[in-house]
Parts: C-alpha cells; sequence; structure tokens
C-alpha cells in the first residue's frame, strides 16, 4: 500500500534506433500528468484510445520509461529503479497468464522467484484462491479456463504479491458484457477488501464512473480533468470530458447571449439561464456565441404551448427508440443533433414536432473558441433542481 | 409400444439413408486419394521391400556367378565388420555434436537477431544465406577456401598470429565435418527458433518481468518453455537430417582418413559402389533405417518429456 505521484511526467517516443526522425516531432504520447493519490485510492484513467493512459500505467509500472519528471511510489523515486523492483503488479487485457504452468504455479511464481518457503507459497496462493472462489481450478492450465476464470487467475496472480500497487489494464475488455459487469462488482469488492493503491485503465466511461473513487480523463496525452464520479457529471471542465462522460453522450448546441445577459438564444430554442450561472461570466460574453451543454436525461417533453416556455426548444422527431423504460428520442433544432431520454410511455413518432424543456440549472456553457467550461454550477443547485 | 417402434422405424430409416449420403459421399474420396496412395507406395515401400530383399541375397556386380538367398549372411558379415560399428559411432558422434551446436549456436543467434538493432534485416539474410549454400559446395569451400594449410583463410589467420597452421582435413577430420555441417544448419535452427521467439506475447515477458523475475528467469521461466515446441521440430528434423550427411564427407574427406568420418551412410555408398557389394550395403541400409527409427522414438519420447508436455497449447 503506498501513495504515488507523478510529477510533471512526460512521455514522447521517437529518437531511438527504431525510431523515425519525424517522430520525435510528434506531440509526446503523456504531457505534464500530474496526479498524487491518497493511500488505497482506487484511480481510474480513461479516455479515447491513444489517449496516453496505458502508456502512463506502464510508466508507473517501469515498462516505460518516463522521458521527463519524477514518478514517486511510497515516497521512493522509482524513475531507476527496474520494473521487477518496483513491487508492483499488473493485471493485463490479456491477462498474459504463463501457458505451461498450472493456474497454482501461475499465482506462485512470483513468490518462488523471491524463494519464499512452501509452506508461504501454499498459504498466500490458497488464500488469495479462495477469495477469488478458484481453489478447484489449481491444478488446471490456463488453456483449459474460461475467459472469466482465466481474468480470475490474473487478479490473484496479482493478489498473491501484496504489492503496493495494482495496475489493471482494460481488464474487463475481453469479457463478455454479463461477466464485465459482475466483474466489475468484483474487483471493487476486492479493492475495498484489500486496500491496496489501484490503478485501473479503460476507455469505457461506465466502468470508470463505476469503480473509480477518482477518475482521470485524458486526451491526446493530456489530462482534461480529474474529479470524483459525480463531479466529473455535474461540473465537467470541458466539452470533451462533457461529452465523454454520460450514456447518452451530452448534447451540444451553439447559442448566441442576450444583451441581458441572462438569456440564452438559438433560432429556435431559447432559455433562461437562470441564478445557476454567475451573471459576471455572461457579462463577458455578451452577444456572442457559446456552446450550451444538455444531457439527454434533463430534457423533458413538454406538452402544450411552446410560446409560453422560458426554456424551451422544439423540433421535428427523427428516430424514437423506445427502451421500455425510457424512450430515447432523436430530433433535429436549429441545425444541431439532439437526443433527448424521455419517459418510457412518451407518444412520440417521427415526424411529430415536439417540445423540449430543462432546468436553467441544469445547461453547462462551453466558450466557443476553447472549449473550456464557462460557468460551473455549484453542487448544491444542480443537485437540487 | 407404439411409439417406440416407430421411433425404431424413423431411427433406422434416418441412419440408412445417413449411410447412403456419406457412402456416397465417401466414394470419390478415395478415388481422388488413390493416385497420391499409389504413388508413395511406389515411391517408398517398393525400394524398401527391394532393399530387404537384396539384403537376404548373395548379390555381388563383380561376382556375377555368386547369386542366391544369402539368409542372415549379409547382417552376420555386417555385425563383424569393425568399419560398420565405426560408422555406427561416427553417425552417433556427428549427430549429436551438430544438434548441440546446431541447436545452442541458433538459439543464441536468434536471441540476438530478435532484438532491434540497424541493419537487422540485412544482417538476418546474410546470417540465413550458408543454409542455401549447396552441401557440396558448402564442403568445397570449406576444404579449399578456408581448412586448407596452405592457402586457407584459417590457416592464413593462424600464420599472422604467428601459429603454426593446422591441416583440418587431416589431423581434426571429424571435428572438420562437425563444423562444417554446423555451419551449414545453424542457420535453419536460427530461422526456426527466430520465429518461435516472435511468437511470443510481449505481454508474458512484461508479466514475468513485473513478477520480479530476472534476465536469466525470464529465458528459463517464460522463454524455453515457450519454445519448447519449436526446438522440438528443429532437434527432430535436424537429425534426420545429420543422419544422412553425405555430400560434405564425399567432398572433403571421402570418409578419411582411414574411417575416421566414414558415417553410415558414406558406409553403405563405399560398399555398393567400391565393393559393388549390393547384398550387404542393403543390409547396411535395413540398419540405417532402423537407426533412424530409434532415434526418432528416443528423440520423440525425450523432447515430448521434457519440453512439449509442459508448453504445448
Amino acid at each position: 500500500m503506498a501513495v504515488v505521484e507523478l510529477k510533471n511526467v512526460v512521455k514522447r517516443y521517437g529518437g531511438g534506433l527504431t525510431g523515425k526522425a519525424a517522430r520525435s516531432e510528434e506531440a509526446p504520447a503523456v504531457d505534464d500528468f500530474n496526479l498524487v493519490t491518497e493511500d488505497g485510492e482506487f484511480v481510474v484513467l480513461v479516455g479515447p484510445s491513444g489517449c496516453g493512459k496505458s502508456t502512463t500505467m506502464r510508466m508507473i509500472a517501469g515498462l516505460e520509461d518516463n522521458t521527463e519528471g519524477e514518478i514517486r511510489i511510497g515516497g521512493r523515486d522509482v524513475s531507476d529503479v527496474a520494473a521487477r523492483d518496483r513491487d508492483i503488479a499488473m493485471v493485463f487485457q490479456s491477462y498474459a497468464l504463463y501457458p505451461h504452468m498450472s493456474v497454482f504455479e501461475n499465482m506462485a511464481f512470483s513468490l518462488r522467484l523471491k524463494k519464499a518457503p512452501k509452506s508461504e507459497i501454499d498459504q498466500r496462493v490458497n488464500e488469495a484462491a479462495s477469495i477469488l472462489d478458484i481453489t478447484h481450478l489449481l491444478d488446471r492450465k490456463p488453456r483449459a479456463l474460461s475467459g472469466g476464470q482465466r481474468q480470475r487467475v490474473a487478479l490473484g496472480r496479482a493478489i498473491v504479491r501484496q504489492p503496493q500497487v495494482f495496475l489493471m489494464d482494460e481488464p474487463l475488455s475481453n469479457l463478455d458484457a454479463k461477466l464485465r459487469v459482475d466483474m466489475r462488482a468484483e474487483i471493487v469488492k476486492l479493492h475495498r477488501k484489500l486496500g491496496v493503491t489501484t490503478f485501473y485503465v479503460t476507455h469505457d466511461q461506465t466502468e470508470a464512473m463505476t469503480m473509480g473513487q477518482r477518475i482521470v480523463v485524458m486526451r491526446d496525452g493530456r489530462i482534461q480533468q480529474i474529479d470524483t464520479p459525480n463531479a466529473l457529471y455535474a461540473r465537467p471542465a470541458n466539452m470533451f470530458v462533457a461529452g465523454f462522460i454520460g450514456t447518452p453522450s451530452m448534447n451540444f448546441m451553439k447559442m448566441r447571449v442576450g444583451d441581458d445577459t441572462r438569456s440564452l438564444k438559438g433560432e429556435t430554442a431559447r432559455f433562461r439561464a437562470g441564478d445557476a450561472f454567475t451573471g459576471d461570466l455572461l457579462d463577458s460574453h455578451r452577444g456572442q456565441e457559446v456552446w450550451v451543454g444538455i444531457r439527454p436525461e434533463h430534457l423533458q417533453h413538454h406538452e402544450g404551448d411552446a410560446g409560453a416556455l422560458e426554456n424551451g426548444l422544439s423540433g421535428t422527431v427523427d428516430v424514437v427508440e423506445p427502451l421500455g423504460s425510457v424512450t430515447m428520442v432523436q430530433l433535429e433544432i436549429d441545425g444541431h443533433r439532439i437526443t433527448a431520454q424521455l419517459e418510457g410511455d412518451t407518444r412520440a413518432r417521427s415526424g411529430d414536432t415536439i417540445t423540449l424543456t430543462c432546468e436553467s440549472a441544469r445547461l453547462h456553457l462551453f466558450d466557443v473558441v476553447s472549449e473550456q467550461a464557462l460557468a460551473r454550477q455549484p453542487v448544491e443547485s444542480a443537485a437540487t433542481a | 409400444m407404439t411409439s417406440e417402434v416407430t421411433a425404431k422405424g424413423t431411427g433406422t430409416a434416418g441412419s440408412a439413408s445417413g449411410q447412403g449420403a456419406s457412402r456416397r459421399r465417401r466414394a470419390p474420396v478415395k478415388r481422388l486419394m488413390a493416385p497420391a496412395v499409389i504413388f508413395l507406395l511406389v515411391w517408398m515401400i517398393v525400394p524398401l521391400g527391394m532393399t530387404i530383399y537384396y539384403s537376404f541375397q548373395n548379390y555381388n556386380l563383380m561376382m556375377p556367378m555368386m547369386r542366391g538367398f544369402a539368409g542372415i549372411g549379409n547382417y552376420a558379415i555386417l555385425l563383424t565388420d569393425a568399419t560398420f560399428w565405426d560408422a555406427l559411432g561416427n553417425t552417433l558422434v556427428l549427430v549429436v555434436a551438430c544438434l548441440a551446436v546446431t541447436v545452442g549456436l541458433g538459439l543464441l543467434l536468434a536471441l540476438l537477431f530478435n532484438a532491434t538493432f540497424i541493419g537487422r534485416g540485412v544482417a538476418r539474410t546474410l546470417a540465413i544465406s550458408p543454409f542455401f549454400v549447396m552441401p557440396v559446395v558448402t564442403g568445397l569451400i570449406w576444404k579449399n577456401m578456408l581448412f586448407h594449410p596452405v592457402y586457407g583463410l584459417i590457416s592464413w589467420a593462424m600464420r599472422s598470429l604467428g601459429l603454426e597452421p593446422i591441416d583440418w582435413l587431416a589431423h581434426h577430420p571429424m571435428l572438420s565435418i562437425i563444423i562444417m555441417i554446423s555451419w551449414e544448419w545453424t542457420p535453419f535452427a536460427l530461422l526456426i527458433l527466430l520465429t518461435g521467439l516472435q511468437s511470443l506475447p510481449e505481454d508474458q515477458i512484461e508479466a514475468v518481468r513485473l513478477d520480479g523475475a530476472n534476465r536469466w528467469q525470464e529465458f528459463r521461466h517464460i522463454v524455453i518453455p515457450h519454445l519448447g515446441q519449436v526446438l522440438y521440430v528443429v532437434v527432430m528434423l535436424e537429425s534426420i537430417f545429420f543422419l544422412t550427411s553425405f555430400a560434405e564427407i564425399y567432398a572433403t574427406t571421402s570418409g578419411g582418413p582411414g574411417t575416421a568420418t566414414t558415417n553410415l551412410p558414406y558406409y553403405i555408398y563405399l560398399n555398393a559402389f567400391f565393393q559393388y557389394d549390393i547384398g550387404l550395403s542393403s543390409a547396411a541400409a535395413i540398419g540405417a533405417v532402423i537407426l533412424a527409427n530409434i532415434f526418432a522414438i528416443f528423440l520423440i519420447r525425450f523432447v515430448a518429456g521434457n519440453l512439449n508436455a509442459g508448453s504445448a497449447r
């Protein structure tokens, strides 16, 4: 168990023997990564593929060198420490079990390398096996196991080590959907039981939201936001995070801030910004366009006269997807594609013109140029509204 | 009762029609396979049968009058012929030594060529090129350009170092043959072992590193078991080729000096084309077949037991 610190960590590829000259000109794979975990924290690194999340994890593991910056594990600078001396256990996407060893041997391997006494090896392997419920598989070879069982063995191999830090690199992505949900809960439980600082890499925002105590959202090698799941959802720092977190993803439409700095106007849509936004921020954008973000689940069907609405947008329904508990409706409003998650019994049909409304406290505003969030709503107002 | 009968009835009908269908399907298979089977029979069984037949005959081309059934006469001569036992010993030494050198050296080179360095592609091609040199040419190159006590490159090198040049083929004939054959076959081992190394998943190496293994443990516990099957193939194929080594010996030492480099194939050649004793050489050939089979069985057992059993996937 340990605190992991990353300070100004940069990873650049290229410049090596095989690297092409052009690659050294490329943007760094990881740029200025700063993070200090708490002891025993579960940190999720999430982002689209190629965002540098796996590279970051591999740098913590010592499988890649950091070009710049400092990595500390338990206070010790590990930049020059080899992977095998970092006391870190990693669960790989492919599980990377040793095919010629039985499950027991796989799990015991690291202890055998350390020349631990046989009784201790037996005890620790059996303990880990019983936690993961794989005691009956100990004699089998990995090839005789199902995907879910292999996953457990891979976890078991990590647990037996009793390492300072767990690293998990998309460990669930090779499992089928149902198993993935089960293992998700199991890993969270396991973490709670063992209390080991854990880094978890995924591209799946649902996994990130359900598992992480803190989530690091990355794009193009840069951290976009580090926050708790709820805060990421309620107060995304920029349009990327806003669009990435939450399913279905947030709707965006361009609107103009009115001269009264309180109203937002599109072609047909209009909002009153209300108290959720500080007047100053809108003041500075008086008369300018801003991106308005609305989560599909915050849109409501308004039956009745649209003209009287302060917050309203109407458009023609394109596609209706009834999912039972909810109905997803896609419509075209002022040239933007908008998805609304309406109640299950909504009787909208494609071709209909419907009016939607949204509480102003639920709106997210972003600068058109920088795409950074403009005015952050206080959590309370978002929660109580 | 009725239902049972019905079930039976349909069952028979079903299986009957199934049989008919499968017979119809199987018929052309046999006919299509026939040419290959006949070809194999003619190509392998007929010569083997003829060899067995001649091995029990008195048949020397120089003594056309002395024909007839010899019983185990040829085999008796063979077993009492000191040269045969020398040849057998030489064959075993040659096979085992060449296997050790080619596999050992091939593995080292494969590990080397698996790393990334500038000009790896060119270096790989060059390293593999000895394999494409014909055995006779190999023999002549080594005999005249490298081993030659006067004109050879090795002699020149030794002389430049102030050492006495060695007449390799005269004084270390078996070692020379082993060096030549190993030079020719190490690329083969390298090639196959390199493909084996390249199929080793990167994440297994990473996993074992994180598990705390050093380079040697990584090699011992992950790389070698992974290469198990590939090593098996290399050892199997090479031992069959080494058992039949002939051209290199023919082109250099001609089995000499004395019988120092006479292996089984060369012994058979000598008996057939110098003594013209077809009967005796046929008996020796049968001996070689038996040896090859013993070798194969031993190897399969040994390799399968030690390496293959664990790593089969």
